[in-house]
């Protein structure tokens, strides 16, 4: 069976410039695959590409040169749309209609039967957590509400292959566990996700593969566990009732705020800053990784390939997991 | 495919009548109530034609000012606002988004025009206690000025495709008022020699003819347009449509969506 995703040699250059027009290029050519069935975290920072690759994929933009097929059909040929599912960034709608009557516009324009269009429309909206809101303008809904809207609409006609554009922005912290539901169960229901963020976590929590993409140029395919288990991480400790040298020469970093003391520690020497921290009877508050973002990895493993202008110097730039995946027991019994 | 250039046109003709355009028919009753009070008690015998010369005038303008503004904003609004981002990751062509805008708009349009003319006739009835036969040929102008404000609607389209949209209202603004003293324009190619003759004849035959679409005046006097002629001003405007929809297509299918 073919791959869910192909592309061949896709690329961006657009002219900018009013006089002379310069060439900037904003997708080198990408070849990539995204297997059926498979949940496939597409990553880099603002201006990587990523934005500019879902475009071309959806036919919003046009490519310079390479292909793309999706179910084994081109790109180009409208009944490629029928079977997936697009959330744009940010994505804004109609704001004169109420949710509802936006997905029955789109269960429209994408074939759904009169008579199933409603269930539909009902089902994808209390599939996003949308409900109470069947006479609310849409120009009333907030940030997050619009991104569930967009979320509902991509899901609505049960497409094959659904393509998803910064998901999680602008969700609260239970919305994007809601989201990673989402696509978990989508995931379940043997869809095939391509997703694109700039949060790491996200990417690992959710990912069969990742591919990192930088300056428009993709780094590397692969599992995220492998891609970061070359990555040593730090961690956070948080803890009152102690001074802050407590930790002595483990502590990277210190800053308090309030009555605690914040200290960031490398991971290997977690177990030795909280045996320090418990001989000067501090009380620990918590830890939590930091991580660092996959392309920030590798940026500082040194890639001569890496073609950074003057405004791109690499920026330190750390992550913080949202929902640490700690040993909880363990720091316990080390705090003892 | 059919389908879905009536659901955007429906969707088109919500969105017109959800942000409150049908509200001028509000101004337009309150001209036409205030014109049948006062030209009842103050004209003599002409109350008819000043009735009719004004509420056909206030229809052109009305429907002209619609058309233009909002037809300006039909596809640039959808891309500065990124909701075609959403349609067109539905399936739906892009030539279908062009027709669909454009029908719901001409549709809006239309049904502004028949409400318009029905106040018409209502301010007529005011005035005279009768309606004659004669104000049967009002609806051959009416007719035409929807064909007028259908074709303004295409040029704006075919306009906001590649300019911005201040630069797209004044293009099409531009070419109405070219439009309107159209037969001036194949006058003076008349008059004119050599190079210019040509440019002239060129730009007479390239501007819509709105001159031609209107029957305002005669309308008035009760002298109305053929059914011929109503079916060649039918088919001019059908081809003219046509053509700047075509135009708009032909550069919106090859834009890029930043």
């Amino acid at each position: 069976m073919s791959a869910a995703i192909e592309i061949a040699g896709l690329s961006k250059q657009y002219s900018v410039g009013f006089w002379r027009k310069r060439p900037r290029i904003a997708l080198q050519p990408l070849h990539m695959e995204v297997q059926r069935g498979e949940v496939f975290g597409y990553l880099g920072h603002n201006g990587a590409g990523k934005t500019t690759t879902l475009k071309l994929l959806m036919g919003l933009i046009f490519p310079t040169a390479g292909s793309a097929r999706v179910l084994n059909l081109d790109i180009g040929d409208p009944a490629m749309k029928e079977r997936i599912g697009f959330l744009p960034e940010q994505p804004y709608f109609y704001d004169y209609l109420t949710a509802p009557e936006l997905l029955t516009y789109f269960a429209q324009l994408s074939g759904i039967n009169a008579g199933n269009r409603e269930r539909r429309v009902r089902t994808a909206l209390i599939r996003v957590g949308l409900r109470g809101i069947d006479r609310l303008q849409l120009r009333k809904f907030s940030k997050g509400m619009l991104q569930r809207v967009g979320l509902a609409q991509a899901i609505l006609h049960d497409p094959e292959v659904v393509i998803l554009d910064e998901p999680m922005s602008g969700l609260d912290p239970i919305g994007r566990r809601e989201v990673r539901d989402l696509i978990q169960s989508l995931k379940d229901d043997g869809k095939t996700i391509l997703f694109s963020t700039h949060i790491l976590s996200d990417a690992e929590s959710l990912c069969d593969r990742v591919a990192v993409l930088q300056k428009g140029r993709l780094r590397v395919v692969g599992r995220v566990s492998e891609l970061t288990a070359s990555v040593q991480g730090r961690m956070e400790v948080t803890w009152r009732d102690a001074p802050a040298e407590a930790l002595g020469g483990l502590a990277v970093e210190n800053r308090a705020g309030g009555d605690c003391i914040r200290s960031v520690v490398l991971e290997a020497e977690l177990d030795a800053a909280l045996q320090a921290l418990r001989r000067a009877r501090g009380r620990l508050i918590s830890v939590t990784p930091i991580r660092r973002s996959l392309e920030q990895y590798f940026l500082e493993q040194g890639d001569t390939e890496t073609n950074l202008g003057r405004d791109n110097e690499p920026r330190l730039q750390f992550q913080t997991s949202e929902t640490p995946p700690f040993d909880t027991e363990r720091i316990a019994e080390l705090a003892k | 495919m059919i389908r879905r250039v009536l659901y955007i046109a429906h969707n088109t003709f919500r969105e017109a009548v959800r942000d409150r355009v049908l509200y001028n028919l509000v101004i337009f009753a309150l001209l036409m109530i205030g014109a049948a009070i006062l030209f009842g008690q103050i004209s003599v015998g002409i109350e008819r034609i000043v009735i009719i010369n004004l509420g056909l005038s206030a229809m052109s303008i009305f429907g002209a000012l619609i058309a233009m503004f909002i037809g300006i904003g039909l596809v640039s609004k959808e891309i500065e606002k990124r909701t075609l981002y959403t349609l067109l990751a539905h399936p739906v062509r892009r030539w279908e988004f062009i027709a669909g805008k454009f029908a719901g708009l001409a549709g809006t349009l239309a049904v502004n025009a028949c409400l318009m003319g029905m106040g018409v006739y209502a301010a007529l009835w005011y005035v005279a206690h009768r309606l004659t036969s004669g104000d049967v040929s009002l609806l051959g102008a009416m007719y035409c000025i929807v064909l007028q404000l259908v074709i303004i609607t295409a040029v704006a389209l075919l306009f906001s495709s590649f300019a911005s949209p201040v630069m797209a209202a004044v293009y099409t603004f531009a070419l109405f008022v070219i439009g309107s003293f159209d037969q001036d324009l194949h006058a003076f190619a008349g008059l004119a020699h050599g190079a210019t003759r040509w440019l002239a004849m060129a730009a007479a035959y390239a501007v819509p003819n709105f001159a031609s679409l209107n029957f305002i005046s005669s309308a008035a006097h009760g002298i109305g347009a053929g059914p011929k002629l109503l079916a060649l001003n039918s088919a001019y405007a059908a081809v003219y449509c046509v053509t700047a929809l075509a135009g708009a297509t032909a550069v919106f299918e090859r834009r890029n969506l930043k």
